[in-house]
This record gives C-alpha cells, sequence and structure tokens, in this order.
C-alpha cells in the first residue's frame, strides 16, 4: 500500500518544481534565522536569491558533523524555544551530541515519512508492532511509534533489550510487525531458538531493520530465521531520524522520501556533486524541517542513487543500501563510535598510551569492540588480579562515555602495528 | 631477608616464553627459579635471576614491560605439614600471601619458598620472631 500516492507517485518535474520551491523558501529560512548558516554562506559569498534552479544548490556550502557540534546546544535553532515540542540527541559520542528540535509541523512531517515507510512494508492500522529500538534521546524508538500511531496501527513500545520479555510478547501477542536493528533481529532469533520457540508459529510478517549497516547475506539469514520479510530503513538523527529512506516489498533499493530529503552523491574527496548512479558520499537537503534545518549534511554514508520507477508504483529516487563509510566511523550495535573519542577517553586514563587498536567482530550476533592497549610499566603489576581490574576500569571508563561495552586487552608493547604517522587503528572483521 | 624478582608481561601467544629465554641466555644470565601466571590472553612470568638489575635492563631494551618486585624467600620444612605451619603464621598475623612458588633447590632438610605478601616488613619480623629461616640472595649466585 502506497501511503500518500500524491507525494510517492508525483511525476519527475512535479516534484523537481516542488523541490525548487521548499529549497528556496528553506535557504531564506536559514539565511535570516540561523547565524551558523548565514556565516557560511556569507563566507562564501552566496545569497539566498542566487538559489534560482535545484542545480543551485551546489553553491551551497556543506555542512558536516561538527559544524553541527560546534554550535551545541542551541546553534541550529531556526525557530524560537518555544515552538519546539521535542528535542533529540545523537549518540552524543563524539563529544558533544548533535542537537535537533522538532516542532509540532516537524512532529508531524516525521509520522508521514515513518507512516511511508511502514506502509512500504505493507503495514496497516490493523497490524500490531512490537518497536524493539530504543526509547529516549536516540530518535529509532520515537520514529517507529509515530510513524505506527499514524497508521492507526498498534504500537508495542517494549524499547530495546530484555530479550525474554520482548520473546513473550511476540508469542503471547504474535504481533504481524517487528522493527529493531537487524542485529538484534538475530539475537533475538538465536534466543528464541535456546527457548524452544517456533517463528512459524508467531508469524510475524515484516521487519523493519535499520540503524546500523547490513548486507543481502544478512536479510537472508534474518528472513530464513524469523519468517518474515526484512525490509532495510535509513535514516539519522542530524535529517530527522529513521524515516529518511526505506524499501518497498520490492526489495530493490530505499524510496527517499524526497520532497522532503532532498538526496545528492559527492565525492568525498573533492566534494564535486556526481551524476546519477555513480557511487560516493550521500548528502541531504532537509527541505522542508523547521526547528533545526539541515544545509547539504554529509552524512559519510557511501551509496548511489537511481530514479527509476519501481515495481511497487512509486517514483521518488532510490538509494542503494549502504556500502560503506567515508570516515572511520563504527557502528556497534546501532551506537556510532569514532576511533578518535576511544583515543580521547584512553588518554585521560592514568598511564595509558596512545597505543591501541580497535577490534571488531560479530560473535553469534553480536557485534564485540575489543579495545587492545599496549601494556606500559605504569599499568603493569606482578599480579594478575591487578591487570584484570586495569582492564576492568578502562572497560568502564569506555562504556560510561560510548554507552557500549567493550572488552579491553592489554598486549605486549610494540606489538599493535605502526605505519608512518597513521597507525592501523580499526580491524573489521564482520562479514555484513 | 627481600629478595628482588623480575615479573615481565608476556602475551599467551606462540614462541613468546622461548623469546624471554633466549634473551637471557644470551646475555648469560641465569634463571633460579621462575614460576608463571598465566590467563587467556597473558602471562606473568616471575623470576628470581642471578642478576635482576641486567636482566630488567636488556628485556627492557627488547620492549617487554618488566617489573622489579619484592619477594620473601622462607625456610620451610620438607615434610607434611611444613608449608601449612608457616602459611598459618603469616594468616595469624594477618598476612595476606598474594602468590608463592617453589626454589628449585633444598637447604638440608627445608626446601625454600618464594613468597609475594601484601605486608612485607611485618611478614619478615613475624618469620624472624617465629624462628624461621629467611633466605638471603645469595641463593641468586651462579653454582
Amino acid at each position: 500500500m502506497i501511503w500518500n500516492p500524491q507525494a510517492e507517485k508525483m511525476n519527475r518535474d512535479e516534484m523537481a518544481a516542488l523541490q525548487l520551491s521548499h529549497l528556496k523558501n528553506l535557504i531564506k529560512r536559514v539565511y535570516d534565522n540561523v547565524k551558523f548558516y548565514r556565516d557560511k554562506m556569507d563566507k562564501d559569498g552566496v545569497k539566498p536569491d542566487d538559489i534560482q534552479k535545484l542545480s543551485d544548490i551546489s553553491k551551497l556550502p556543506f555542512t558536516t558533523k561538527s559544524d553541527m557540534r560546534d554550535v551545541y546546544p542551541y546553534g541550529l535553532f531556526a525557530v524560537p524555544i518555544k515552538d519546539i515540542v521535542e528535542l533529540h540527541m545523537s549518540s552524543g559520542t563524539t563529544g558533544k551530541p548533535v542537537v535537533v528540535g522538532y516542532t509540532r509541523n516537524d512532529l508531524d512531517l516525521w509520522s508521514e515519512v515513518m507512516a511511508r515507510a511502514l506502509s512500504m512494508g505493507g503495514v496497516t492500522k490493523d497490524d500490531l508492532v512490537q518497536n524493539a529500538y530504543g526509547y529516549g534521546l536516540f530518535t529509532g524508538g520515537m520514529g517507529v511509534h509515530y510513524g505506527t500511531n499514524k497508521i492507526g496501527a498498534t504500537i508495542i513500545p517494549i524499547s530495546g533489550g530484555n530479550t525474554k520479555k520482548q520473546l513473550q510478547v511476540l508469542t503471547d501477542f504474535k504481533p504481524q510487525v517487528i522493527a529493531c536493528t537487524p542485529s538484534y533481529s538475530l539475537y533475538l532469533a538465536e534466543s528464541a531458538r535456546e527457548e524452544g520457540i517456533d517463528f512459524d508459529k508467531i508469524g510475524i510478517r515484516v521487519g523493519i531493520f535499520g540503524a546500523e549497516p547490513w548486507s543481502e547475506g544478512m536479510r537472508r539469514e534474518i528472513e530464513e530465521k524469523l519468517k518474515l520479510k526484512a525490509l532495510d530503513i535509513y535514516g539519522l538523527t542530524e535529517i530527522i531520524g529513521p524515516g529518511v529512506a526505506c524499501e518497498c516489498e520490492e526489495q530493490n533499493m530505499l524510496h527517499i522520501s524526497e520532497d522532503h530529503f532532498y538526496p545528492e552523491i559527492i565525492n568525498p574527496e573533492t566534494g564535486e556533486v556526481l551524476p546519477e548512479g555513480e557511487k560516493g558520499e550521500l548528502v541531504i537537503t532537509t527541505l522542508t524541517k523547521e526547528g533545526t534545518p539541515v544545509i547539504r549534511y554529509r552524512t559519510r554514508d557511501i551509496t548511489y542513487l537511481k530514479r527509476e520507477k519501481c515495481a511497487c508504483g512509486r517514483t521518488t529516487i532510490k538509494m542503494h543500501r549502504l556500502m560503506g563509510r567515508s570516515d572511520d566511523m563504527l557502528i556497534i550495535r546501532g551506537v556510532n563510535v569514532f576511533p578518535s573519542q576511544i583515543e580521547e577517553i584512553l588518554l585521560r586514563i592514568e598511564g595509558v598510551e596512545p597505543h591501541y587498536q580497535l577490534i571488531v567482530d560479530r560473535q553469534g550476533q553480536l557485534d564485540i569492540l575489543e579495545v587492545q592497549v599496549e601494556m606500559n610499566e605504569k599499568l603493569f603489576s606482578d599480579e594478575i588480579k591487578n591487570l584484570a581490574n586495569t582492564e576492568k576500569m578502562i572497560e568502564k571508563e569506555l562504556y560510561g562515555m560510548l554507552n557500549i561495552h567493550t572488552k579491553v586487552n592489554l598486549v605486549e608493547p610494540k606489538s599493535i602495528p605502526r605505519s608512518e604517522g597513521k597507525a592501523k587503528r580499526i580491524i573489521d572483521k564482520r562479514l555484513i | 631477608m627481600k629478595l628482588k624478582q623480575l615479573s615481565v608481561f608476556v602475551e599467551n601467544k606462540k614462541g613468546r616464553l622461548c623469546d624471554v629465554a633466549g634473551i637471557l641466555s644470551e646475555n648469560d644470565i641465569n634463571i633460579r627459579s621462575l614460576s608463571l601466571a598465566d590467563t587467556e590472553k597473558y602471562g606473568i612470568l616471575r623470576m628470581l635471576v642471578n642478576d635482576t638489575d641486567k636482566a630488567y635492563r636488556i628485556l627492557k631494551e627488547r620492549n617487554y614491560v618488566c617489573q622489579e618486585t619484592d619477594v620473601l624467600a622462607l625456610e620451610v620444612a620438607d615434610r607434611p605439614g611444613g608449608l601449612y605451619e608457616v602459611l598459618k603464621m603469616l594468616d595469624e598475623n594477618g598476612i595476606n600471601v598474594e602468590y608463592m612458588y617453589a626454589f628449585v633447590e633444598k637447604r638440608k632438610e627445608n626446601a625454600i619458598m618464594i613468597f609475594k605478601v601484601d605486608i612485607l616488613e611485618k611478614a619478615l619480623e613475624i618469620a624472624k620472631s617465629n624462628k624461621i629461616t629467611l633466605v638471603s640472595d645469595k641463593i641468586l649466585e651462579n653454582i
């Protein structure tokens, strides 16, 4: 079912005209109301009137995650705080979090695009939706919640974790829809098997999985184990949260709600806009958002765009599922982690030197982050229990800042390979 | 009296112990006693050698993390109950043994045990007042 045929089946010319009118309006709005954007545009010598056609967007400066953090907490707000009805923040692990404020209209917009996404998976008001995305500052939980409300389906706001309870609710209520991270779905499958629960008997029809990169191989595994259709959903806090794009039941790329989120693909090295079909970094402009509008946000996600009429009938532009990152960000169990943050935390610990390596692996269904730290005389002790305590202390510090459990291992000095200038910090063994 | 033990951090990987032994051998260091505490990922090699300072220096040069640790060497009667008597004495005096191991050589009817305790000075006094023979660092010298 198509939630909003008028928008999702719009012809190309109409869409372009709509986008241009939104864009012009947006640039005026941010130029007048957000000092951050006005300064950036002035610096580049661009005025709102310079935006006359869609391709003029390339005249505008990019916005990066660190730009957004620099103006924490209110620097991106385009409306007075009295007009903001909800706040969310990025995981906040890269130093300061990115703050996004939603006006009433923004929440309506979010509900709308999430309703479209859920409808792509065939969700209707007759369905029960078990929402195992985390509720809180993280946008996953609330995004699915609003979309489900908009459709009128029944939301089960169970939030993340508490696997026993998840399985009990699955068994007793037999929801038709589940929403969570793909890795958690496999963890659920594993736990269900141990408890002797048969997914054939639960009969979940569709799963809406996102917040971390996954692969076709993982999709097959999820579909086989949970006996459902697995769809990929894309979104990010900086833009709105989940709902920027989603797969329809064709499972052939993700439809972007381009009447609200204008996508571009750029060469991450040069910033040059690439033609449709070429692989590069996804850049998004929020055409209609009021609270914290974002101009040309560099997502660092690598993908390509394709405009073709989908078998489902939608005409909106499609993006390929994520193909990588243009920076060294890791996504561990849905949490964004930068090696630089880990370094910062490690160096705050007495005695720890900046010789470390991160090894990411998937054990069973969960991402495991191992942090190897080189031993030195300050950390060393002749007693095992002291070394074990040191490892635990570092793990605790990391957990306090990153909110993910890590496994710290002390290794011999000089055992982590050094290369000229830049050490190889990350080994990602996950086959995703 | 106190003895200087050399503690070395070694990863639990093939060839690491051999490497340490090789370095000591090249430099004419004699290992007089040792114990290895190990975990899944790493171990702590604790050794009494004939020249602790030299061993420390050369291992450090080869990127090993080492530490000199004070330990206690006591003569323990080599008969049933011998070790028990010494441990009981330490325990009754509130001294906690972190770890211990045996020295290879015997002295007449007594074995020599190496103790790492939490309160070393107190342990020394207790041993003296209980007429337990403290072994000096002479035993570290080459035979």
